[in-house]
């Protein structure tokens, strides 16, 4: 089966990420979409920690221990960025003033639940962090993922068997087969990756799926 | 003459009470007192309530007070990380009560502490583990959840500069939670890398009014990040 490779994903998402946008990228996966945002476009990064205008990592020597993004990494800030508290970064996003988060995800409902931050597992160490705040937050939440898990189940779920993040917050989700919006009227499949059929994608995927209105109808 | 600047950072955790809920400012380790924490393991409070993003990085600063068993109960919202060793360990072995909060309610609750609110209604975590047992509310088509203040008899906080009545600035990404966590504890102190004259730090930048601190001491050591 083709897949889209992570950077390919991440090159697809920052396609989608429009001028002047408000974003949060969220740890893992959705940190790699900083690398393909188009270079003719003033996007301003969020980090919960408190940075605004966050800019890429640092030549190896220049990194500084207080300015580092929400995975704990050495960034830069960009001329005009801010620096500001935890309480303002989070009315930033609780109080709907970021244009896009992109997260990570374990699993994804048909109805736009998402759930990310726990497997539920007796003996793990439960760490939700941020993830519920830009879940409920952001204008829209973009979700990146393997389409299957590693032991091959869909992560497109009818319903989350795993602890929720957030309810019915999720707007689109680039996996490694496709682009998918969720919508009130379904979910609405954008793009598939090339050489798989719209048949074969609802093949490994437990949930009804529909062409997009305006989007070219694959093979 | 007010004077809050202390010399020692002996006497900054002086009266530090077994039992107490002291907040502790940064996030993994930027913006985190380190020389406070040290101070308060060798002053020797037990029983502490600490609320902090995190759970303890690698073996120093609040991962070196979690293993010191000084701590019973920690509050916070990203406990487990590659380097939580010592927190997992304590917790795993039920030696440690950990209440997890997303990390803008916690943010939110300290801040609904400072500014004297009852409660606060929040989003966030609605419908998810986090709220259960909850009471919540339904305002304007919105589903809330109601949560509690998180009010601290000590703060912890590391800052840039700072003055004798108490005003404080930050720097760069370090400042995260200092500034709510002044606001919300009865007794904040503050590590500076340097104590400047009253009337230097321009009062258009200065983000912790000195009304929410209470002692200061500088901190030779992180002056020298500043360079």
């Amino acid at each position: 089966m083709n897949k889209w490779t992570r950077d390919d994903i991440a090159r697809r998402v920052a396609q989608d990420i429009p001028e002047g946008a408000y974003v949060n990228l969220g740890i893992g996966l959705p940190t790699k979409v900083a690398n393909y945002l188009p270079k003719d476009r003033e996007i301003f990064l969020h980090s919960e920690n408190g940075l605004l205008g966050m800019g890429p990592a640092p030549a190896p020597g220049h990194e500084d221990p207080e300015l580092i993004n929400a995975g704990k990494e050495p960034v830069t800030l960009l001329e005009g960025g801010a620096f500001f508290h935890h309480g303002d970064s989070f009315a930033m996003m609780r109080g709907g003033h970021l244009d896009i988060c992109v997260l990570g995800a374990f699993q994804v409902s048909a109805s736009g639940d998402l759930a990310n931050w726990h497997t539920g597992a007796p003996d793990a160490i439960p760490a939700v962090g941020g993830a519920m705040d830009l879940a409920i937050g952001a204008k829209q939440v973009f979700v990146m993922t393997d389409h299957l898990t590693k032991t091959g189940e869909c992560k497109l779920v009818e319903r989350c068997t795993y602890p929720l993040t957030g309810i019915g917050c999720v707007d689109r989700i680039y996996t490694d087969l496709a682009v998918i919006d969720i919508t009130p009227r379904g979910l609405e499949v954008i793009e598939i990756v090339e050489g798989l059929s719209f048949e074969a994608l609802q093949n490994v995927t437990p949930v009804p799926l529909v062409h997009a209105p305006l989007a070219p109808r694959a093979a | 003459m007010i004077d809050k600047t202390v010399t020692s950072l002996e006497a900054a955790v002086a009266g530090i009470f077994d039992g107490a809920t002291v907040m502790i400012g940064g996030f993994g380790t930027a913006g985190q007192p380190a020389e406070l924490i040290d101070a308060l393991i060798a002053q020797g409070a037990k029983d502490l309530t600490i609320v902090n993003n995190n759970a303890g990085n690698g073996e120093l600063g609040l991962a070196a007070l979690l293993k010191a068993r000084r701590v019973r109960k920690i509050i916070c919202s990203f406990p487990r990380q590659a380097d939580s060793q010592v927190f997992d360990a304590l917790y795993r072995a039920g030696e440690i009560e950990l209440e997890l909060v997303p990390q803008g309610n916690l943010a939110v609750r300290i801040q609904a502490a400072g500014a004297g609110l009852g409660a606060i209604f929040t989003p966030t975590g609605y419908g998810t583990l986090l709220a259960e047992g909850k009471e919540t509310r339904e305002i304007d088509g919105r589903q809330y959840v109601l949560e509690y203040p998180i009010k601290a008899d000590f703060a912890l906080i590391k800052a840039h500069r700072g003055d004798r009545w108490g005003n404080l600035v930050y720097r760069k990404s370090a400042r995260n939670f200092g500034p709510i966590m002044a606001m919300a504890a009865t007794t904040t102190i503050a590590q500076v890398g340097e104590i400047v004259p009253l009337g230097s730090l321009d009062p258009e930048a200065i983000i912790t009014p000195g009304i929410f601190v209470q002692r200061v001491v500088a901190v030779a050591g992180s002056a020298a990040l500043a360079a």
